[in-house]
């Protein structure tokens, strides 16, 4: 493994640029060497109530780790060799100027796991045109939308995933009323949008809509408050739009009708969590604890996604040329095997990665989604977000009508 | 009282030995630790062993005194004596062991050991390792030839099937096959070699000679998603005119004739059916259901499930002891 640590001179930012690779795989011995440049903004986490939340510093990262670590196990008999070049951009640094010099030269294959306002600053750089990029970090539906680009593919589910992986299952369970606590960061604004987009969708109805106003310490005053935050004559489940979890694991267990609670705690829609364990995802799961010393979250997963397609796409192909991983990856052909039950492809309209989502509490799986009888004409994993026809995605190629 | 018991004794003998009439079907319980034995003349279990953590592939020894378990959550494979159903030992497995093959030579253990990317070869009669391989993430499916001249591995998450040399034990080629290879099983005359892939929903046969797939079987069952058909396990019946292939989630077993390779029945089984296993007389197939927990009988030659048997908590693998090897 080399190592070199990259700074620059201005303020604000520092990032660090690591290669790695499998010990004892020398690259002069592989026919085909494919790079991947994995660019990572860990988000602005303001301070939360509680001292138990908290992130891993290496969210994601460890996840493409693993990756190529799988890649080139299968490598090796093909005589391919997979290395990683790891630019790390602190929170307040300048992650477009160390986009720029990460993907300076010719076209690339770029893992990112940015907030959601730099995945488009990113990829609308010149050093960028050529360069075929997965979104690993942000679930903004927008980037997947009327703000899509050609040369960015999303592993990560977007927020409207997730939104219509609950509703289906409420549809299921007949949970039909709905009360919607949305918090008050920019995250919870565009989940919560989700939420209600998604109701819509699924003819669930919010009779309820309130925005958190307090600000009492909930570790002390939460059997006082929610109860009465909460109340109203009926409702079927709550839904917490928190996504940094400042709040919403108060609101369990205290709401004034005895409801469950779903969204940002208590039933989540996630793209992965330690709890899934079904399809071999058990061996997934021991790989990744064994390398990372933690468990795998949507991000590891996601970026693993990313990681894992390229290879399957220079091993089908032959050819680590970015132009060949982008056709093959996006052409019918492509599929991927990804533990949660179902083959994986893009979708190649907006470059979503259709998966299904499983919904987790913190000790097991509730249900995994696409839930059974929601039907569609291309796959049921199309049953999840924005769907073909209502798309405002056009930088894929496609037209909107 | 004594007096009847002794007049009765030899009537009883002679029932026991004609109770030998039918087979026994071994099935793992992944998540019971046991193994249930099902009586093919009743089918009934008539009795659940303990064994290992999450006992999944098993197999009978070539002269049908032992069952080899692959213990997964003990790292151990272990030794099943039939006419005590005591374990008589374990055998140095390697992490992990999920599926394994005896070579026809009955000494030599082929084992998958799915967190460590290896293939362990253990020597049953000496009770060593006598080779480790390297193959690619998560091995997975095994097989040897009828002639031994070849074990296959196969590895889920590299999607290849690899080809060890069983004289030299080591690895001298792969064939890339797709998503999520699961099981491998050679043709009686060695000519074909059958891999399933789980998530790609095919089987591809490979031509042994040239290591080159030479047809790809696809399936389609109506009314149930594409993304629910996924080929695990395997059969072939040895006059070489049917396969059955276990379908999983889609609780289905297709049956393909092998003069056209077409599918000509999708068979209705349990609930994610994992593995399968044949009776000597090659008339019914036995599956086993991993979500239903439960084992499915299957009339060969009407094509028709004829009957369900509660097994454990998530049947896995299935062996079938001949009558004529059953102990006492």
């Amino acid at each position: 493994m080399t190592q070199n640590v990259w700074r620059t001179g201005q303020a604000g930012l520092a990032a660090l640029v690591l290669l790695t690779a499998l010990p004892g795989q020398a690259a002069l011995s592989s026919d085909l060497s494919v790079e991947i440049i994995y660019i990572e903004q860990q988000p602005l986490r303001p301070p939360v109530l509680s001292n138990l939340v908290g992130w891993p510093e290496d969210d994601g990262r460890q996840g493409a780790r693993l990756g190529i670590a799988d890649n080139n196990t299968t490598g090796k008999f093909l005589r391919q060799n997979y290395q990683v070049q790891e630019t790390i951009v602190e929170t307040d640094g300048d992650v477009a100027e160390a986009a720029r010099a990460a993907l300076d030269g010719g076209a690339k294959l770029v893992v990112l796991n940015v907030p959601d306002g730099a995945v488009n600053l990113i990829a609308d750089l010149p050093e960028a045109a050529d360069d075929l990029i997965f979104n690993a970090g942000s679930a903004d539906s927008a980037l997947r939308d009327a703000e899509c680009r050609a040369n960015v593919l999303h592993t990560l589910p977007s927020r409207a995933m997730l939104a219509d992986a609950l509703m289906q299952f409420f549809t299921k369970r007949r949970w039909s009323s709905l009360f919607l606590i949305e918090g008050n960061r920019p995250g919870d604004a565009k989940f919560a949008e989700a939420l209600r987009a998604s109701a819509n969708k699924f003819r669930l109805s919010i009779d309820h809509d309130k925005t958190w106003t307090e600000d009492a310490d909930m570790r002390r005053n939460a059997a006082q408050e929610v109860p009465v935050f909460t109340q109203a004559d009926a409702y079927d489940v709550v839904l917490v739009a928190d996504e940094d979890h400042d709040f919403g694991h108060y609101v369990l267990y205290n709401t004034w009708l005895p409801r469950p609670v779903a969204g940002s705690t208590g039933i989540e829609a996630v793209a992965w969590s330690s709890v899934v364990e079904q399809w071999g995802a058990a061996q997934l799961q021991s790989r990744f604890v064994k390398q990372a010393e933690r468990s795998m979250t949507s991000r590891d997963y996601a970026a693993w996604a990313a990681v894992r397609s390229v290879g399957e796409a220079v091993t089908r192909t032959k050819s680590a040329a970015v132009e060949d991983v982008r056709d093959y990856v996006l052409s019918d052909a492509f599929s991927l095997a990804a533990f949660k039950g179902a083959k994986m492809s893009f979708r190649n309209w907006n470059g979503q990665l259709r998966q299904p989502i499983p919904l987790v509490h913190p000790r097991a799986v509730v249900s995994l989604t696409p839930v059974e009888g929601f039907l569609h004409q291309v796959t049921e994993l199309d049953t999840l977000g924005i769907d073909e026809p209502e798309s405002q995605c056009t930088a894929m190629g496609r037209t909107t009508e | 009282m004594k007096k009847l018991s002794i007049l009765a004794s030899p009537l009883i003998v002679i029932w026991l030995a004609s109770a030998a009439q039918a087979h026994w079907v071994y099935v793992s319980n992944e998540k019971d630790d046991t193994i249930s034995v099902i009586d093919t003349e009743t089918q009934e279990v008539i009795k659940t062993i303990d064994v290992g953590e999450r006992p999944r592939g098993i197999t009978l020894s070539r002269d049908f005194k032992y069952l080899y378990v692959c213990a997964s959550d003990s790292d151990t494979v272990q030794v099943l004596d039939l006419a005590t159903d005591r374990i008589l030992h374990e055998l140095p497995s390697g992490e992990d062991p999920e599926q394994f093959a005896l070579h026809p030579d009955n000494r030599h253990l082929y084992i998958a050991n799915e967190d460590d990317a290896i293939a362990t070869v253990v020597d049953v009669e000496s009770r060593t390792v006598i080779a480790q391989i390297d193959v690619g993430v998560e091995p997975e499916g095994m097989a040897v030839s009828h002639d031994g001249k070849w074990a296959i591995v196969t590895s889920e998450t590299t999607n290849m099937a690899h080809w060890i040399d069983t004289d030299e034990q080591v690895l001298v080629d792969n064939t890339l096959v797709d998503q999520r290879p699961r099981d491998a099983e050679f043709t009686l005359d060695d000519k074909e070699l059958w891999v399933s892939s789980e998530i790609g929903g095919t089987v591809s046969v490979i031509d042994v000679e040239t290591k080159q797939i030479k047809q790809t079987l696809n399936f389609a069952i109506d009314g149930i998603s594409s993304d629910r058909v996924q080929p695990v396990g395997m059969e072939l019946t040895r006059d070489g005119k049917l396969a059955f292939i276990a379908l999983g989630p889609s609780n289905h077993v297709a049956v393909v004739d092998r003069s056209t390779m077409e599918v000509v029945e999708y068979i209705l089984v349990g609930r994610r059916v994992w593995h399968m296993a044949l009776t000597p007389e090659q008339d019914r197939l036995y599956t086993t259901n991993g979500v239903s927990g439960d084992v499915t009988v299957i009339d060969v030659n009407e094509l028709k499930a004829i009957k369900t048997i509660k097994v454990g908590r998530f049947p896995w693998g299935a062996a079938i002891l001949p009558k004529e090897h059953i102990p006492g």
